[in-house]
């Protein structure tokens, strides 16, 4: 498929969901919104996974910064519930970064195995103090948020709270497109491809890498922002491992590199992890054994079908994107 | 400081090397895998739970708690093996996809052992003669805790001569080191990965079942467990067993240190320094460079 036909797929599927999803109920706006939160974390995390090839199994953390931060503002300082929530989103953004941009000194110089352990004892300090530093965070308990902010449009209503994320989804999606587009993000694919060329060819590898990781941590904290005031609620449990697993699970299961592929992720696992499980009580069969087929037999995601699928009907083989490239460690 | 202090200090240490016993279970396996596969096995905090549950079962049909130790140690060692020949082993070395895989295993083990033992609390009760209280010194030490760390130094020796003494060891040693090189020379490395996949199974399950008693089996403590004990991993050194000991005595102590001392941070005290030691020296502590 052409690039350009490709986003008219895309923007015809943004315009349906933004159309259908308000007519769904109550809860399937609410489940919508909070997969398109979750998809921003998931496309900040293929920045890193599918652009970089740096596997991170901390992104939860930075979600959880900017969800904290939200809701300790909200309830100790009554603040970002009004025009003031626009402050919020851009604290949240900020404080992502900086975390991000604390923790990448840490990180980024490990590759591989290391750089996936490295980002979950990361993620584990964030989740610890959240878990423990009952004064500031409520511990287990977490906190109530007061309500969605209000300033001339009231988002205490969930579809006009689903058409906000929404617009920062789409918002998300576009800015990290043109990114990813840019000779930028062109030299982080020829990173994740060799890293070694890149250096050769006088690139600062690890300077565009800590960029990236630090825009990435910037799109997670957003993440954690909008995560707060969809839930009303936050919690150590919304940045426990699992949840930085299942955004990895996310953008393998849509297919790395592909920014939609995250989105798409998001949708299966929150309405696997969310839905089925109020239909059925096996669910986690289902949302195991989706990630294990995956792996087994879809290495490219769930994108990678449409591909798949012209290959096996031509019989031939046509160019396929390649899987993920590791190097070995 | 008064004799108060000096007890309240040796408790301390004494809860914190049994805990560090338990640690010990965990991390020894986990840190092999590693070692051996480079597989960074997140079903491993499921091996952990399910071998308590199995033990459960154990007891609940045949009444016995020494009988349910090594049933459900080796129960859960096949269900490694076959893991680790049907799906580890055909997926070659990506650590991403590998990583992936063993969270999708840990998700389906969440839900069996939900739909088999259900989502209540419950407990692993020890013979009557290992939960009473031993006086040593004056401190009044629980019983159980000794047996952990006496259980966790018999397997740390047979561990250890093992890997020292014999030609078994000596390839796997030999294939922490260097796999490629050690298939040069006519190791089996595939045979000795599915091995030493089973054995971390055997170590997690049998932690499972001594922890059991100690923190209770419930949902969830899979993955509470499995953050602390790649903590272990990482302080200890990857693939080392010596290292696997230390790391798990330090975090032992850390977090009972933590816990007791700047309740609030305890966890980060625990987590901070691994991401400082794997920024710093990413073979570990203890671990050969």
């Amino acid at each position: 498929m052409s690039s350009r036909s490709k986003s008219i797929v895309v923007i015809g599927v943004l315009l349906a969901v933004g159309l259908i999803a308000p007519h769904t109920n109550a809860f399937g706006v609410l489940l919508i919104t909070r997969a398109m939160v979750l998809a921003v974390l998931a496309m900040s995390l293929d920045l890193l996974l599918g652009f970089t090839g740096l596997p991170s199994l901390g992104q939860a953390a930075y979600l959880g910064i900017g969800a904290y931060l939200t809701a300790i503002l909200a309830t100790k300082y009554s603040f970002g519930l009004g025009w003031s929530f626009w402050l919020v989103v851009v604290l949240g953004t900020s404080i992502g970064a900086a975390t991000a941009a604390i923790f990448g000194l840490l990180a980024i110089r490990a590759t591989g195995v290391y750089f996936l352990m490295i980002t979950l004892a990361l993620g584990q300090c964030v989740w610890g103090l959240a878990y423990r530093w009952n004064s500031v965070t409520g511990g287990d308990n977490g906190i109530n948020l007061p309500g969605r902010p209000e300033f001339g449009i009231r988002l205490a209503d969930d579809v006009t709270y689903f058409y906000v994320v929404f617009c920062f989804f789409v918002a998300s999606l576009a800015m990290l497109y043109v990114l990813v587009q840019s000779p930028f993000g062109r030299s982080l694919e020829g990173i994740r491809e060799r890293e070694v060329r890149m250096r050769i060819l006088g690139y600062n590898t690890w300077l565009h890498k800590y960029i990236a990781f630090i825009i990435a941590g910037a799109f997670g904290g957003l993440a954690g922002v909008l995560w707060a005031h969809a839930n009303g609620h936050v919690s150590p449990e919304d940045l426990v491992l699992t949840t930085s697993v299942d955004a990895l699970l996310m953008v393998v299961l849509g297919g790395s590199g592909t920014l939609m592929g995250g989105a798409i992720g998001a949708g299966v696992v929150v309405f696997l992890r969310e839905y089925l499980s109020t239909l059925v009580p096996w669910w986690q069969y289902a949302l195991g054994g989706v990630y294990i087929l995956v792996i087994l037999y879809l290495p490219g995601g769930l994108m990678s079908i449409p591909v798949r699928i012209r290959q096996w009907r031509t019989g031939g083989r046509l160019p396929m994107r390649k899987p993920l490239r590791w190097r070995r460690i | 400081m008064g004799p108060v202090d000096t007890r309240f200090w040796l408790v301390q240490i004494f809860n914190g090397i049994s805990y560090g016993a338990l640690l010990f279970l965990v991390g020894s396996g986990l840190s092999l895998i590693f070692g051996v596969m480079r597989i960074i096995n997140l079903s491993h905090g499921a091996f952990f739970l399910l071998g308590g549950y199995v033990a459960l079962s154990v007891i609940w049909t045949s009444g016995s708690w020494a009988l349910a130790i090594p049933l459900a140690a080796l129960v859960i060692a096949v269900l490694g093996l076959v893991m680790e020949r049907v799906f580890l082993r055909p997926l070659g070395s990506d650590p991403l996809r590998q990583v992936l895989l063993t969270v999708g295993f840990a998700f389906l083990f969440q839900q069996a052992a939900l739909d088999i033992w259900g989502g209540d609390n419950l407990d692993i009760m020890p013979p009557a003669s290992l939960t009473q209280s031993v006086v040593i010194g004056g401190l009044y030490l629980p019983g159980y805790r000794i047996f952990m760390i006496g259980i966790a130094a018999v397997i740390g020796v047979i561990l250890w001569l093992v890997m020292e003494k014999t030609r078994l060891g000596a390839a796997i040693r030999a294939t922490v080191d260097d796999a490629p090189m050690a298939r040069g020379v006519g190791i089996n490395t595939s045979r000795i990965s599915m091995f030493i996949f089973a054995l971390g199974a055997f170590l997690a399950a049998l932690g499972g079942v001594i922890g059991g008693a100690f923190l209770g089996i419930y949902p969830g403590l899979d993955f509470q467990i499995l953050p602390i004990a790649f903590a272990v991993v990482i302080i200890g050194g990857m693939g080392s067993l010596g290292g696997a000991a230390m790391g798990a005595i330090v975090v032992g102590l850390a977090d009972n240190f933590g816990k007791a001392l700047f309740p609030e941070i305890s966890y980060f005290t625990l987590y901070a320094p691994m991401a400082l030691i794997l920024a710093v020296r990413p073979t570990g502590l203890f671990g050969r460079e």
